[in-house]
């Protein structure tokens, strides 16, 4: 990397202070009248796409969506499912890379949740012997299993959904992309599972706040 | 299993119902009831939305077939903003950006090289600048530093009427106003642009407050482009260095300082955050920038004596939009990666807006700044719907034509643009709508092709002509009235190369199988050679093509207007005897599309054809589908500008 990530991350900078601009806002501005109050960003996202379903890891412990693994965390979320063998190996270890490229770079938790989309097969015991083959030993990446219903439900909420309907229910062709988030921000992003680690981990490096600018290698 | 909009499991029942709506509103349109009849039906609302009844609702879609639509609130056309007044506010127009003297900068002077130097207030570079101006140095060095003409603009939240029903949205605004102030600038005269973000950490649910501005169409040098990958950050100023000069200036045209025919009307300006393009444009990062120049001169007594600047010649931004029907608020659908559709249709930030005008020629410069949606839009007299009202399209894409086209209508991919003449004085008295009247279920596709009758499709903007009769010295428009000509580009191409756009296996968007980086340029152009692309889409989506930094003619493949022949039976619009809204392969140009282009609409599984020269700069830039949603998506393609281009065929 030409670009040093080290200590990239230093929480959130005050406002910086630059004087001397106006700020005309336009009058005549409505009251909020029938409307209820304004919810705060990441509650109104909570509502919209977090349904708090009960998940299964691959150790066997059962784990809330929304108030275990997401709440105050910055994630990455990704579907497989372990018999999967067109883009689930690809980008398990493009996130093995990016993990380590996080680690070196990035001094903050990044959690990563790969979900299965075949349930009914993928058992806790299933997803453990996934890890291991793929030797991720990590207490940050979390392989879940669940209910078939909540899986479904999981997967339309948070866009992993095929709009074709002939493509959703072949599930070799499950979404290969990526989502990426930092929950207490409300920052979230998507990229694709089957790019370049590096890149990869650039991109998810835009949903942690840095002081510093990030430019991207140049070739100049 | 059977789902809503939102992801919840419901009956089949319901279902049944949800689809019903939307064969109810088929069959409406099949059956061409007049907008008379839907009233007397008590069907239509004032604002011209069919009225959510029994099911009944333009909303209620159920699309592609079995009503898959289920990974968001606003992909499948499921938005429901609560209702909203039509025509309450008038319709803002953006104030024009004002220069100030050098010393007047925020910050330390304008250097040439980036200025790395710590800010003590931010702890961070003053700029988030990487590479040193091109403009002023070395063989194009007769340009001024810092510039003629110096602006300052600051990016930052505020509090903005968009509708007399809804709260005051907290946007993302340049100078506290979106779309932000309209630039105004002359060929000739290079102007720098100090843009500072101070924008808020909190977003209030999407956005990123790290941002580049990308100067839509412009002839700019690689660093003043607003390059997807050159973002800066909060409490940190860019540079940007706008030369104004004619393409071909240091090159094919250097004895005429560059080549009129290459000049540039409307453009605009957005954010272009690699990655958070589209989370940023809707939240407000937007604006115009018109050129100026000897022929084109804003004074309706000079030159092509169109219509004068600012009093009858009037930019309008459209969008749509999406609104929590309980909050009021904003809504962005944050995991919809596909395409988003809003039901409110906004003209300059404001919701189904009035504007009065005077009984005379106007000029509106017409951008589609999406998300997601295409545009095909109609000047209707509600009193007769049914009649055509033509009028007189002069620019494609913001370039003027060879000559005026008078056409029924302007179709709009999401980041086209168009320049129109309304001659308002046969309408002195009367009310007229511009009305979008394409069909387009979802955001992920495009529309269907079919265009509903006049007067049931979306109202945006109301017209009113009341304001007194006034002079009018600005020229008649007529099929032979000369603007600028058509530049050759019929020499042998340096280089073919081929772009094929599609979804891979996996969901995720390939152009020729190989996925964006920010760091890799797929390919070299050499500076100021010419190159034919031949794009193909692989897939059955629409998605308008945008290439950066100068503009492309459209040699094949051009698509026309949407719907059938009967719609244009009179051939206003010149596209030939093909209607081309999908599989569009040999259509060649005519009418509106012998033009000048930067986006090109490539239909669901067409091949279109293009060739362009890359002039006088060097540098990075970008090619990529302005659908903002599939943009984000990777959906893009960085080249470079080189001294020494490659010939690779399929970058």
């Amino acid at each position: 990397m030409l670009i040093n990530r080290r200590k990239l991350f230093a929480g959130l900078v005050a406002s910086p202070v630059l004087a001397g601009f106006a700020a005309p806002v336009p009058g005549n501005v409505a009251t909020r009248g029938k409307f209820a109050p304004k919810l705060p960003p990441r509650e109104a996202l909570r509502q919209r796409y977090f349904p708090n379903v009960q998940l299964t890891t691959s150790q066997g412990k059962r784990v809330r969506f929304y108030d275990d693994l997401l709440k105050d965390k910055i994630v990455i979320l990704n579907l497989f499912y372990a018999t999967c063998e067109g883009v689930c190996p690809l980008t398990i270890m493009n996130l093995k890379r990016v993990r380590k490229i996080l680690r070196e770079e990035i001094n903050h938790d990044i959690f990563i949740y790969s979900m299965t989309i075949k349930p009914e097969q993928d058992t806790p015991k299933a997803l453990a012997d996934y890890a291991e083959m793929h030797g991720v030993d990590d207490p940050q990446w979390l392989f879940l299993t669940g209910r078939p219903d909540d899986v479904d439900l999981l997967r339309h909420k948070i866009g992993f959904a095929d709009p074709n309907p002939d493509v959703d229910k072949d599930r070799s062709r499950h979404s290969g992309m990526l989502r990426y988030g930092n929950e207490a921000m409300a920052i979230w992003g998507s990229c694709q599972g089957s790019a370049d680690p590096e890149w990869i981990a650039q991109e998810i490096g835009f949903a942690v706040p840095r002081v510093f600018k990030r430019h991207p290698r140049v070739n100049d | 299993m059977y789902f809503n909009a939102n992801g919840e499991r419901i009956s089949r029942a319901r279902w049944k119902e949800l689809y019903q709506a939307f064969k109810n509103r088929q069959e409406i349109i099949r059956a061409r009831l007049s907008r008379r009849d839907l009233w007397k039906m008590g069907l239509l609302s004032s604002a011209g939305m069919l009225v959510v009844k029994n099911g009944l609702s333009s909303r209620a879609y159920a699309s592609w077939g079995d009503g898959n639509c289920r990974s968001g609130t606003s992909g499948c056309g499921n938005c429901a903003s609560p209702f909203t007044t039509p025509w309450s506010m008038n319709m803002p127009i953006p104030p024009v950006k004002q220069p100030i003297a050098l010393s007047a900068l925020t910050g330390p002077p304008p250097t040439i090289a980036p200025n790395n130097a710590i800010n003590a207030a931010t702890g961070k570079p003053y700029e988030g600048r990487t590479r040193a101006h091109q403009s002023p140095i070395g063989s194009h060095s007769q340009l001024p530093f810092p510039a003629t003409k110096i602006y300052q603009v600051t990016q930052k939240a505020a509090d903005v009427d968009v509708s007399g029903g809804l709260p005051p949205q907290t946007l993302w605004t340049f100078d506290g106003v979106s779309p932000g102030p309209t630039y105004v600038a002359q060929y000739g005269t290079p102007i720098l642009i100090r843009n500072y973000n101070q924008l808020p950490a909190d977003n209030g649910g999407f956005g990123l407050n790290s941002v580049t501005t990308h100067l839509h169409n412009a002839h700019t040098p690689s660093e003043s482009d607003g390059f997807p990958c050159d973002y800066f950050s909060v409490g940190q100023y860019y540079d940007h260095y706008y030369p104004n000069q004619l393409a071909g200036f240091l090159s094919t045209h250097q004895g005429t300082n560059g080549d009129v025919n290459e000049a540039l009307s409307t453009l605009w300006y957005h954010d272009h955050r690699e990655g958070f393009t589209a989370q940023n444009v809707y939240k407000g990062l937007l604006g115009h920038y018109i050129l100026f120049n000897s022929l084109d001169t804003g004074n309706e007594t000079t030159g092509f004596r169109l219509p004068s600047f600012p009093d009858y010649d009037i930019p309008m931004m459209f969008a749509d939009r999406c609104f929590d029907a309980a909050t009021g608020e904003l809504v962005y659908d944050t995991f919809n990666i596909d395409g988003i559709l809003g039901d409110k249709f906004m003209v300059n930030g404001v919701i189904q807006p009035v504007f009065h005008v005077h009984p005379r020629r106007y000029r509106l410069r017409w951008t589609n700044s999406g998300p997601s949606r295409f545009l095909q839009i109609y000047l209707t007299d509600l009193a007769n719907p049914s009649a055509s009202q033509p009028f007189w399209q002069i620019s494609n894409d913001g370039n003027l034509l060879p000559h005026p086209v008078q056409v029924p209508a302007v179709a709009l991919g999401v980041a086209e643009r168009s320049d129109v003449i309304i001659d308002f004085s046969q309408y002195a008295g009367k009310t007229l709508y511009l009305e979008n009247r394409l069909n387009q279920p979802n955001g992920q596709g495009g529309p269907t092709g079919s265009v509903v009758s006049g007067g049931q499709g979306f109202l945006m903007l109301k017209i009113v002509v009341d304001l007194p009769a006034v002079a009018d010295n600005s020229a008649i428009p007529s099929a032979s009235t000369s603007y600028y000509a058509l530049p050759s580009v019929s020499g042998t191409p340096k280089v073919t190369r081929n772009f094929n756009f599609d979804q891979g296996r996996n969901g995720q968007w390939t152009v020729n199988g190989n996925l964006f980086s920010c760091n890799t340029a797929r390919f070299l152009v050499q500076q100021n050679s010419l190159e034919q692309w031949n794009f193909q889409n692989g897939w059955n989506w629409s998605h308008p093509i945008h290439v950066h930094v100068e503009e492309h003619q459209v040699t094949k493949g051009a698509p026309g207007l949407y719907g059938s022949d009967g719609d244009d039976h009179n051939n206003y619009s010149r596209w030939g005897s093909q209607y081309c809204w999908s599989g569009c392969t040999n259509n060649s140009a005519t009418g509106v599309n012998l033009a000048r282009k930067d986006t090109v609409r490539l239909t669901p599984k067409a091949n279109a054809t293009i060739k362009m020269r890359f002039r006088d700069w060097l540098g990075r830039y970008a090619m990529h589908c302005h659908n903002v949603i599939h943009e984000d998506h990777a959906m893009m393609v960085r080249f470079d500008v080189a001294p020494t281009g490659d010939t690779k065929s399929s970058p």
